[in-house]
This record gives C-alpha cells, sequence and structure tokens, in this order.
C-alpha cells in the first residue's frame, strides 16, 4: 500500500467514522437520558436522506433542501415521541424494541409508498463539485471534507451545550435520575421530548450529507442502525465520547477491512465488537448511567 | 383444562391436513407450525429467562445452510444423519455466541445478539461460495413429498411443545423463573445463573436450529434473509403477540400471524403497514398478548 494511498484510507475511514457519530451519537443521547433503545433511529437516517434528495429535486438546490428537512425532521421527532416514545418510558426494554421494531416496518413502507424502491443519486451543489489533491494520484471531493467539517463542528457543539449550559445540564441530570430532576420541578416531558428530537435530527442531518455520497436506497438506514448500535456497544452506551472513540474505531476498520480483507469487510466491524467487549463488557467509557 | 382442550383440538386438526394432500394448505402451514417452533423456543428465553434475544434467526438460518451444504457438496441427505448435525452446528454456534453475548446484560445482550447476527448474515450475503444473497437451493432434500415433510413438521411441533412444557416444570425450568423474577436473589442461592442461561440459550438455539433444517427441508432453498435481523424482530413479534410466558400463546401467535400475512397481502400491496400496526398496538394496549385476554392461565 503507498503512503498515498494509506492517507486516502485514513482520511474516508475518520470521515465514515464521523459520519457515523452524527447518528450514533443520537441514539445513545436518547438511550442515556431517555433510557429508551431506539431501532427506528435508521429509519430518521433514510428519512433525512430521501427529503434532500426530494426536496432538493423539488427546490434544485441540495443546501436548500437540508435548511428544509432539519426542521422537518424536528417535527417528525416530536411527534413519534409524544405519540408512541413517551409511553414506553415505564416499560421493559421488549416493548420498546418491539415498538420501534414496528416502527421501523411502517416507515419502511411509508418509503416505498411515496417514493418507490428506485436508487436515486443525489447531486452535490455546484459550488462543492471540485476536489483537492491528496499526495500524487489521489484527490478529496471538497463534499466529503465539508461532511467532515460539519460533523466535527457538530459533535463540539454538541459537547458544549451539554457541558456548559443550563440545558445541558438538565440532560446530564435526567440521564443520571430522571424522577430527581422532575422532583426537582424540571418539565422532563419537555426535556425527552427535546432530546429524542434532536436525537431525530441528528440521524436525519447525517443522512441528509451521506445522500450524495451513497446514493439513496430502500433500506439504507438498517445498515446504518446495526453500526451504530456497534459503535454504541463499543463506546458504552449513554456515552458521547465513547460513541467519537467508537465511530472513529468502527469508521477505520470497515475502511481498512474493505481493502485488507474484501471479503471479511463486512464481519470485521463486529469482531472488533467481541474483542472489545471480551476485554471490556459495558464498552471503552461505560457505564457513564448506570442501571439505565 | 380449557386450554389443553383448545390444545388438542389445534394440533389434531393441524395433524388431519396432512391427510388432505392439498399442495396449498400443506405448504402454508407447515411454514406457519415452523413459525410456531421458533417462537416457543425463542419464549424459552424472553418469557422465562428475560433474555431478549436478536439472535434467533442465525440459529435457524445456520442449520438450513448447513442441510443445503451437505446435500449439495456431499450428497448427504438422510436424516438420520443430517438432523443431529444440522441441530447439533445450531446448538454449537449458540453456545459460542451465547457465551459471548451473555458477558452482556440488558439492552447489551440485545444490541450484541443483534450485532452477531448481522455478522453472519452478511457473511452469507457478500460471499458467492455461500450462495451470496440469491441463496442456495437445497438439490436433494432429506424427506420427499410435502405431506411427509407436513408430518415432520408436525410431530416436531408437538414434541418442542413437550419438552419445553416439560423443561419449565421440572427443577431446572424453576431456576429460569428464578432468574427472570430476581437474578441477584437466584445466584446468591448459589445457583451460576449464567451458566443456567447460557444452557437456555443452546437449548432455544437447537431448537431454532431444528426448525431451520424443517423448512429448507420443505421450501428446498434457503437464503440470507432469513437469518437477518428483521426475521428476529417478527419471530419476537410472535412471541409478544401470542403472549410470553405462556407457550401456548406464541405457539398459536404463530399460526395466526401466518393468516394475517397471507389473507393482509391479498388486501393490499401496504401489508407490512398492517403488520406495523398490529406490532404497534399490541405493544401499547395488549402487553401480555393475546394469552392475558384468556383469565386465569399465567403460565404453561
Amino acid at each position: 500500500m503507498s503512503l498515498s494511498l494509506f492517507v486516502l484510507q485514513i482520511v474516508n475511514g475518520i470521515e465514515y467514522g464521523l459520519l457515523l457519530f452524527l447518528v450514533a451519537s443520537g441514539l445513545t443521547l436518547v438511550f442515556g437520558v431517555l433510557g429508551v433503545l431506539n431501532f427506528a433511529h435508521g429509519s430518521f437516517y433514510m428519512l433525512g436522506a430521501y427529503l434532500a434528495w426530494w426536496l432538493s429535486e423539488r427546490t434544485g438546490s441540495l443546501l436548500l433542501a437540508i435548511l428544509l428537512a432539519i426542521p422537518a425532521m424536528v417535527l417528525i421527532g416530536v411527534a413519534v415521541e409524544r405519540l408512541a416514545i413517551a409511553r414506553l418510558y415505564a416499560r421493559d426494554h421488549l416493548s420498546q424494541v418491539l415498538l420501534t421494531y414496528g416502527l421501523v416496518l411502517l416507515f419502511n413502507e411509508l418509503q416505498r409508498a411515496l417514493w418507490g424502491n428506485d436508487v436515486h443519486g443525489v447531486r452535490t451543489p455546484a459550488a462543492l463539485a471540485w476536489t483537492m489533491p491528496l499526495g500524487e494520484t489521489q484527490t478529496w471531493p471538497a463534499w466529503r471534507a465539508l461532511t467532515a467539517l460539519a460533523c466535527v463542528c457538530i459533535g463540539v457543539a454538541m459537547r458544549q451545550i451539554v457541558l456548559k449550559t443550563r440545558f445541558g445540564m438538565r440532560v446530564r441530570a435526567g440521564a443520571s435520575n430522571a424522577e430527581m430532576v422532575e422532583a426537582l420541578g424540571i418539565d422532563v416531558r419537555r426535556l425527552f421530548a427535546i432530546v429524542f428530537s434532536a436525537g431525530t435530527a441528528l440521524a436525519g442531518l447525517a443522512g441528509m450529507l451521506a445522500a450524495p455520497l451513497t446514493t439513496v436506497y430502500p433500506g439504507m438506514g438498517e445498515n446504518v442502525l446495526i453500526l451504530s448500535f456497534v459503535v454504541v456497544v463499543i463506546g458504552g452506551i449513554g456515552s458521547i465520547r465513547g460513541a467519537f472513540f467508537g465511530a472513529l474505531l468502527v469508521g477505520l476498520a470497515d475502511t481498512f477491512g474493505k481493502v485488507l480483507l474484501p471479503g471479511f469487510a463486512s464481519a470485521i466491524v463486529y469482531a472488533v465488537m467481541a474483542a472489545v467487549l471480551l476485554w471490556r463488557p459495558r464498552g471503552l467509557l461505560g457505564p457513564a448511567f448506570e442501571g439505565r | 383444562m380449557k386450554r389443553r382442550l383448545i390444545l388438542l383440538a389445534a394440533a389434531a386438526a393441524l395433524g388431519a391436513v396432512a391427510f388432505s394432500g392439498d399442495r396449498f394448505w400443506l405448504q402454508f402451514l407447515g411454514k406457519a407450525m415452523i413459525g410456531s417452533i421458533l417462537a416457543m423456543s425463542l419464549d424459552l428465553l424472553v418469557g422465562f429467562t428475560g433474555l431478549v434475544s436478536l439472535a434467533h434467526s442465525a440459529f435457524f438460518g445456520l442449520a438450513a445452510y448447513l442441510l443445503a451444504g451437505l446435500s449439495n457438496r456431499f450428497d448427504l441427505v438422510n436424516p438420520i444423519v443430517t438432523l443431529p448435525l444440522c441441530v447439533a452446528f445450531a446448538a454449537g454456534c449458540a453456545l459460542i455466541i451465547g457465551w459471548l453475548s451473555l458477558r452482556a446484560t440488558g439492552v447489551y445482550f440485545i444490541m450484541v445478539t443483534l450485532a452477531f447476527t448481522q455478522m453472519l448474515f452478511y457473511l452469507f450475503n457478500d460471499s458467492p461460495a455461500l450462495g451470496g444473497s440469491d441463496g442456495l437451493f437445497v438439490k436433494a432434500r432429506p424427506i420427499e413429498g410435502r405431506a411427509a415433510a407436513y408430518v415432520a413438521i408436525w410431530t416436531a411441533v408437538v414434541l418442542v411443545y413437550l419438552l419445553l412444557s416439560r423443561m419449565l416444570r421440572a427443577p431446572y425450568g424453576r431456576v429460569l423463573e428464578g432468574i427472570l423474577g430476581n437474578e441477584q436473589r437466584t445466584r446468591s442461592l448459589g445457583y451460576p445463573t449464567r451458566r443456567y442461561k447460557l444452557v437456555a440459550f443452546v437449548i432455544a438455539g437447537a431448537l431454532a436450529g431444528l426448525a431451520g433444517y424443517l423448512d429448507a427441508t420443505l421450501h428446498g432453498f434457503v437464503n440470507p434473509a432469513q437469518l437477518g435481523w428483521r426475521q428476529s424482530g417478527l419471530i419476537l413479534v410472535t412471541v409478544l403477540l401470542g403472549g410470553k410466558g405462556t407457550l401456548y400463546g406464541p405457539a398459536l401467535g404463530a399460526l395466526l400471524l401466518a393468516f394475517i400475512e397471507h389473507y393482509g397481502e391479498r388486501v393490499t400491496a401496504h401489508w407490512n403497514a398492517l403488520i406495523a400496526a398490529l406490532v404497534i398496538a399490541v405493544v401499547l394496549f395488549l402487553p401480555r398478548g393475546l394469552a392475558g385476554l384468556v383469565p386465569g392461565t399465567r403460565r404453561a
């Protein structure tokens, strides 16, 4: 493997990892605060990608489509939380798994009914259609660089919000003991709704950013969902920092697996997870929120 | 008592279908009864031990693929050889996956079993030697003739029901019930709970393997979608729909779901939305499943 190819693989792996982090952070946030294991998280990723494609066809601009789709994702998140998830806070994990599994079936069917089974390509905005050179022979498309940059910015912003603001303090308190927070007079229902819709928006945004890179196709959410689960398990459920390191690990393992062991690329990620679990059954940085 | 009469009547009715010789009903009810085996065996984990496993479809698929491999590569079909081999293979895989997964508890367990299932799915889906995404045909089946396969499936359902209900009444089943109620207390009474859970996981995996073997025998082909996580989700749905923690509930739930699927497909192209609505409704309004509607029967 030449040096420039090696660098390119590292860049690709980190970039893929950052995108996974965007999805997984929403998943881990929702689990940490609400205590709900959300299988529909991948569907939100898929919905985001489809909205980006559909709206950019309508408006002619992907950036405008993203600006329109983010509030739509927030609304979807609020609706799902109020109508379904809110009824599950006191129930066991089995009910959560099954209800959100039902939502996965529902969203898949919705996607089939609205947009059909075709694969759609999404064009990157003309202003970002250039590439930058990387070494002598390789190039790095600007959209990919922008995606990575956006993921880093969102990650940093999320860290600042969770650690430095009053709202973030409530989120952390809600994660460690929601009942106590409620007893202190904070509206937990509202807090949960905000956190859930934020998670939905994060997954949707990841789908929108990925749409030009991966094309938009049925079932695209499920692959990402399972990988985010792997990320979250590796990092420790409920830990955003853990999700960050887990996502980079999975992104790099997947990218290098595809180059070094082509036939087993998809299996390598799971082997990494099994190894981490043998070493630390509660993930690298877990348990941040014991007992949930 | 009433429940036993219903079960006997259902078993007799299903048995009588074997003599009808109707190709459609043999295939349809055969598949539905395979669903019953899957649901009952998963219920051993979900309803009686408190382990929510998403790896059940994996053991189903592994046994089915092994049968396809034995039949296609080695011309080995005789059920006296292939049945124990396939079931033992599923049990062995369940031992490895269970040993690894049971290091984790609660939601970690759910996610880890899910990850192993997907790992196997991709292994079969991406590998041309294992049939790729199209799957494999089983060229020569262990039991030729649909009626004979149907009788084998019917016998298996009855035996699995009797085995599991016997096991759950035995001291072993009582320990599982203790684990479901309070694992720490059971452990402090001196029971090595993780080993008990692992044994349950292996038995359930072996029975799922039996179901996979019968399915490959009935349909003559296997494909990777059968071992994906959506299939596992569907088995979980069956268990909850029928009523977890009862054996007859999931067994009958599988039959009911097969009928809903069959007639739903006729009514609308979007019958998956029907299933989705049904799942959501059952979780929200019928947490104890259809068996919860039957008064006075909580445990099998």
